[in-house]
């Protein structure tokens, strides 16, 4: 539980983060960038020269215009009409300037964006099984949804604005200190007044958004436990219960997200009133200095405070106001986006699966002298090419399927092992079981074999090579696997069974249907090979999933097979077919089976019987039973398998 | 549809009504400055009376501290009255699925179920709070705009007239172009959330048949169709900003051009027409009524996102439960664990022409052990449930202690029948919390005893926090064999009077399996048991065994009777046996 009184930290801009994520706006569209950066200093230009023209307006035009009339000459409306003129087509470049940055930006965070989220998910699917088992998959999740999002919204909208709003500030700023330093001071002090004000309420919003997102996290949590087990909440008439926590969670984020709102809404009457309160007192103590005649120093000299430079300043003060007020929620959402792209790179910045592997997966064929060599076309039969450096050789041996593991010592983490002083062979064409309780290390001996997690001595040998001196991928092409979770993915029943190889056609995918059993059950389907899965096959059952997994595995073909069967109860006449599909499956390869059902484990060459990370014991079935060690107990039903 | 959603703004009614009130005071205060501010600069400044400025000017501050205190007023309500809302709402959602029966629960998924209670809250919150604040504002501000400008001069607002439907006109067609590309990169966006989370769940099968650059091929597929749709609706939104510049720069050059040839002919006086403070009003009002217009088109934007949010809230609360207690009188004692089903007949989509149970008959007497035998989809589940009246029966009749378990108040039912469902899930929190699920008030002696019984017992010892050990959400740290047993503690700390196991030892090995039948036949002798299993071990001692096929009963008997003379029964049994036997 989180310390309740603990006060949430208002977000603060990362400036490594902020570095990283401009190099990614860099390093695509310099070009691009540095002109709608342009575009925007243009657009801010263009609306800082409309607020200055008021003053021309006045001073240069109506103002002379009206004291003609009144002297009587006629009045000459062309200066005016070419003043117009000018504006207008500042004006122009204006609106042309904005709506090329406005354009621009979205090719520049359209194609960052999708640079960002192509490069996270290419860099994750070279991260090792190890980070996916210990990262929840809501929290990766959130990286591609949350996270992504609020970094769009920086790319998009914030960085522009902030660059429109500084050059609004710095250009603003100067063009007041050529109308009037004395006022300009005035300015400065009242606005430094606002600055706090908005820091204060602007920082408050932003920490409550953050104990807002946090009372939402929990909330979020709670729903997703008790809606998944709504049925027990239902049999154990726990509803009250429930709805008691529940309110518990739900004013906890009422109350943070009223806070959060109320700082929120209340900023914009805020600094627009005290930006009126400004201008009055600017009105005023302007008007009363220029009636007193004070004379009034600028940056390009020293004139008479008038009515015109009064109004041009009333105009200027109001556009200095507005963009700095809105600075600080700018750095603020900047803030909070640049904590989305700290985790977005903290994923990116996980080291990949170190690959040191040479030894390579190349088809062969026998030449004339019965010697296996190197080919081009596929022949069926599979050679390790090995070269050595030292001599400059290569040499190949025959992909059989020989694993044997010597004296392995293994642990997740270093300070706690699970396996001790493992050993086994399989020869190829050979089936070994293993057996034991949950944790016992079954699943752990097959993450080693196709090396989902390494072990620091090369201790494993396939064919009689070191597996760490084999490229992984060439190693997980020649191995196997069907999985106790039988993961399929969204596409047609023929896509998910040509996921084992991807170039199969379609007799080879029929073909291996056929053998694992499951041509029947999906010719019977709506639309037969072609009938969508969605939701991982929810709409198929678990044994039909299963046998679509097994007929994945049979269309790769591999010489070695890891099996994980399912544990979940099928019925026993569904559990035939799969054992059967299972069964020509494992014919002619050798195979690994993590074992759950006395069928398979009794026509296994070998069985391993595993206990807290050790073989206790080892034989065929035969043997084990006449050795009435823990086998027979298991065998016998006396003691659990799962 | 928005009067079933009003119905939870409840106690906040007030501050929801009185935001649109405070919003148009702090509206007509902001329309009153620039006329004020005219006011200064023509009378005050320019006829250099600066006693009627600083009148004015105090006037004006007055004005705008009313404006500030309305401002902030409906700030502090608006927060309030759409927390509170939205609360409700979740509120109100959250105890409307805590009735539903199970048939209820099966039609929404739980993972739409938590969106539309998160999500789909949140933008009806945020959709509420736009209208009671900004949806007043922005018309109101855009009228007040309009009257003033047209009480400063009567010609010049004309121009207003002229901008307003073009640039209601060009927001109008940029929403009417963007909003179907937006909504297809939201259906692309669950697309790219899909690949991920598959990529995610099957990590392995994607890794051991070295599918990763397959993957990425896929990611990037939807990657760039989003790139591609997304870029081409925000070029579209692109317009809206220099939009609003032309209309904005429009009226400035016009009002600029117009208004001083009303100013020369007035002589800038402005008791006989234009003035320069005035032609500075107007300027103020004509970006009043323009952003009024923008922020008009984004609510209407807002407003059509959130509709579909509200329909899938709507949708939950609408949900009836099917499953009430009685109205009049509900029986609220059960006499005994007797059990009768009557010419059952059961369908999920309750049509007569897909039943799962038909014509079911069984008599089961208090205190028996009952053991149910049947293939996938044989209805075995579906039977037990109609026990606790989780669902009820389409046709016939279930009783339980002789009374139709329609007249029951479902509580009393449910206190007597206790279910261990197959599908079963612990609580992150301890041991001891989650067995107390059974039983509130249960003494550690109770907990203790209850997981005896369950056989429990050894391996919580052996757990170093022994009853106080942590269960990680889903009972993700227990194997699946302690976590059968736990759920089975849970379910006979009620000391119910019928107990329902659904295939709730299949984790466990034979032995403790029958050392928990054991301790039942021992321990509870008057409790009726119902074992649903796929081991015939787990059945054969029972009173009775019912061998379900196809939803209907094929037979009962004892082991020895169905060895003798059910086919169905004894194929299971061999095949069970093959391994042992030889």
């Amino acid at each position: 539980m989180m310390d309740k009184n603990a006060r949430p930290q208002k977000p603060q801009v990362d400036m490594k983060v902020l570095k990283r994520v401009l190099a990614y706006i860099f390093k695509q569209y310099k070009f691009i960038f540095a002109i709608a950066m342009l575009c925007t200093v243009f657009s801010s230009f263009a609306g800082v020269y409309g607020t200055l023209f008021i003053e021309e307006l006045i001073n240069d035009h109506i103002l002379p215009l009206v004291d003609a009339v009144k002297a009587g000459e006629a009045a000459n409306f062309t200066g005016l009409l070419l003043a117009l003129v000018k504006l207008a087509s500042i004006y122009l470049v204006g609106i042309i300037a904005n709506f090329s940055c406005a354009y621009l930006m979205v090719i520049i965070a359209q194609g960052v964006l999708k640079k960002i989220r192509d490069d996270m998910f290419s860099h994750m699917q070279t991260l090792p099984i190890k980070y996916f088992d210990t990262n929840a998959f809501g929290d990766i999740m959130s990286l591609y949804t949350n996270d992504i999002d609020t970094l769009e919204q920086m790319v998009a909208q914030s960085i522009p604005q902030i660059i429109n709003t500084v050059v609004t500030i710095v250009s603003v700023f100067f063009s007041m200190l050529v109308l009037s330093i004395p006022l300009t001071l005035f300015m400065v002090l009242t606005v430094g007044c606002m600055v706090l004000i908005t820091k204060y309420i602007g920082g408050n919003s932003a920490r409550f958004f953050v104990a807002q997102q946090q009372a939402f996290g929990k909330l979020d949590g709670y729903i997703e436990e008790m809606i998944n087990g709504q049925k027990v909440v239902k049999v154990f008439n726990h509803e009250e219960h429930s709805k008691e926590e529940f309110d518990k969670l739900n004013y906890n984020l009422r109350d943070n997200a009223r806070k959060a709102n109320t700082f929120a809404n209340i900023l914009m009457p805020i600094m627009g009133n005290l930006g009126y309160l400004q201008y009055v007192l600017i009105a005023c103590v302007g008007g009363s200095l220029a009636m007193a005649g004070v004379p009034n120093f600028t940056l390009v000299g020293i004139g008479l405070l008038d009515l015109g430079v009064i109004a041009a300043f009333l105009e200027l003060s109001r556009a200095f106001t507005r963009p700095i007020t809105q600075l600080s929620q700018q750095i603020n959402s900047i803030a909070m986006a640049l904590a989305g792209a700290k985790r977005i790179f903290k994923m990116m910045d996980e080291r990949s699966e170190l690959d040191e592997g040479y030894v390579t997966l190349v088809n062969a064929k026998y030449d004339e002298n019965g010697k296996i060599c190197e080919c081009e076309e596929h022949t069926g039969i599979w050679a390790w090419k090995h070269p050595h450096i030292a001599e400059g050789t290569v040499t190949y041996t025959r992909l059989t399927g020989d694993v044997r593991l010597n004296e392995v010592d293994f642990g997740y983490v270093e300070e706690k092992t699970v396996l001790h002083d493992v050993s086994l062979y399989a020869e190829p064409g050979q089936k070994v079981a293993f057996v034991g309780a949950t944790g016992a290390g079954k699943t752990t001996i097959t993450n080693l074999i196709n090396r989902f997690y390494d072990i620091a001595d090369g201790k494993i040998r396939y064919d009689g090579i070191n597996i760490n001196k084999i490229k992984k991928a060439d190693l997980r092409r020649s191995l196997g696997i069907v999985l106790q979770e039988t993961n399929l993915f969204t596409g047609t029943v023929k896509e998910n069974i040509r996921y084992g190889k991807l170039d199969a056609t379609d007799e080879e995918v029929y073909a291996a249907a056929k053998l694992a059993n499951a041509d029947e059950f999906i010719r019977r389907l709506p639309q037969g090979y072609d009938t969508m899965l969605s939701g991982g096959g929810a709409n198929l059952s678990q044994g039909q999933r299963q046998l679509i997994a097994i007929a994945r595995a049979a269309v790769a073909d591999p010489p070695v097979m890891i099996l994980d069967e399912a544990t979940s109860s099928i019925d026993t006449r569904t559990e035939a077919i799969v054992s059967a599909g299972m069964d020509s499956l494992m014919h002619g390869r050798t195979v690994f089976v993590i074992a759950h059902r006395l069928s398979t484990v009794q026509n296994s060459d070998v069985i391993m019987v595993l206990e807290r990370g050790r073989i206790i014991e080892r034989g065929s079935h035969d043997a084990l039973i006449a050795e009435k060690g823990k086998y027979y107990q298991l065998y016998t039903g006396a003691f659990e398998l799962e | 549809m928005i009067k079933k959603l009003l119905r939870s703004v409840r106690e906040y009614k007030i501050y929801a009504l009185l935001t649109p009130l405070l919003v148009a005071g702090e509206a007509a205060m902001d329309v009153l400055i620039p006329y004020l501010m005219s006011k200064i600069l023509d009378k005050g400044i320019k006829g250099g009376d600066m006693g009627y400025a600083w009148k004015m000017g105090i006037l004006l501050i007055f004005v705008c501290i009313a404006a500030l205190v309305f401002g902030l007023l409906s700030g502090v309500t608006a927060a309030k009255a759409s927390t509170g809302f939205s609360s409700n709402l979740r509120h109100d959602m959250y105890y409307r699925i805590q009735n539903y029966s199970f048939s209820n629960i099966d039609k929404f998924s739980p993972a739409s179920i938590v969106t539309r209670l998160t999500t789909d809250v949140n933008n009806v919150q945020n959709a509420f709070q736009m209208i009671t604040r900004v949806a007043v504002r922005a018309p109101l501000m855009l009228i007040f705009a309009v009257i003033m400008s047209f009480t400063v001069d009567r010609k010049l607002p004309f121009i207003f007239l002229c901008i307003i439907p073009i640039l209601g006109g060009g927001l109008f067609l940029v929403i009417k172009f963007a909003h179907p590309i937006f909504e297809k990169v939201f259906k692309l966006y669950d697309k790219l959330n899909n690949v991920v989370a598959e990529n995610l769940h099957g990590i392995r099968v994607v890794k051991s048949f070295v599918r990763e650059e397959h993957e990425k091929k896929k990611f990037g597929e939807v990657s760039g169709d989003i790139y591609k749709n997304f870029s081409k609706a925000e070029k579209i939104l692109a317009f809206n900003s220099p939009l609003m510049q032309f209309s904005m720069y429009f009226c400035i050059i016009l009002i600029s051009w117009f208004g001083a040839h009303f100013i020369v002919e007035s002589g800038n006086n402005p008791d006989l027409g234009m003035s320069t403070g005035l032609l500075m009003s107007l300027i103020t009002y004509a970006s009043q009524i323009l952003m009024s217009l923008m922020m008009l088109s984004f609510i209407f934007v807002m407003i059509t996102i959130s509709r579909a949010s509200a329909e899938r809230i709507v949708e939950v609360l609408d949900e009836e439960s099917d499953i009430v207690s009685p109205r009049l009188d509900p029986v609220r004692e059960v006499a005994d664990g007797s059990i009768v089903f009557e010419n059952v007949d059961f369908s999920y989509a309750k049509d007569p022409g897909k039943l799962c149970l038909s014509g079911v008959n069984l008599e089961i007497k208090s205190g028996e052990t009952v053991g149910i035998i049947g293939g996938t989809g044989t209805s075995k589940t579906t039977l037990v449930h109609l026990i606790p009246r989780l669902y009820d029966a389409t046709n016939g009749s279930v009783s339980v202690g002789g009374v139709d378990v329609r007249k029951y108040d479902i509580k009393a039912l449910r206190d007597e029948v206790a279910v261990v469902l197959q599908k079963n899930v612990l609580f992150s929190g301890t041991i001891t919390e989650n067995l107390r699920w059974g039983k509130e008030d249960a003494t550690l002696e109770e907990i203790k005893h209850v997981c005896r019984l369950a056989c429990a017992d050894e391996f919580i010892e052996n757990f170093p926090e022994r009853y106080n050990t942590y269960i990680e959400q889903g009972g993700a740290n227990v194997s699946g064999g302690q976590k059968q047993r736990l759920c089975i503690a849970r379910a006979l700390l009620k000391k119910p009077k019928i107990l329902i196991l659904d295939d709730s030892t299949s984790a466990v090995d034979t032995a403790t399996d029958a050392k928990i039948r054991k301790a039942f036949r021992e321990e509870i002798p008057n409790t009726t048991k119902i074992i649903i299993a796929q081991r015939i071990s787990s059945v054969q001692d029972a009173d009775k065994i019912i061998v379900l096929d196809e939803g209907k009963v094929n037979d009962v008997g004892t082991h020895e009777e169905l060895l003798a003379r059910n086919t169905i029964y004894r194929e299971v049994y061999t095949s069970q046996q093959k391994g042992a036997m030889e």
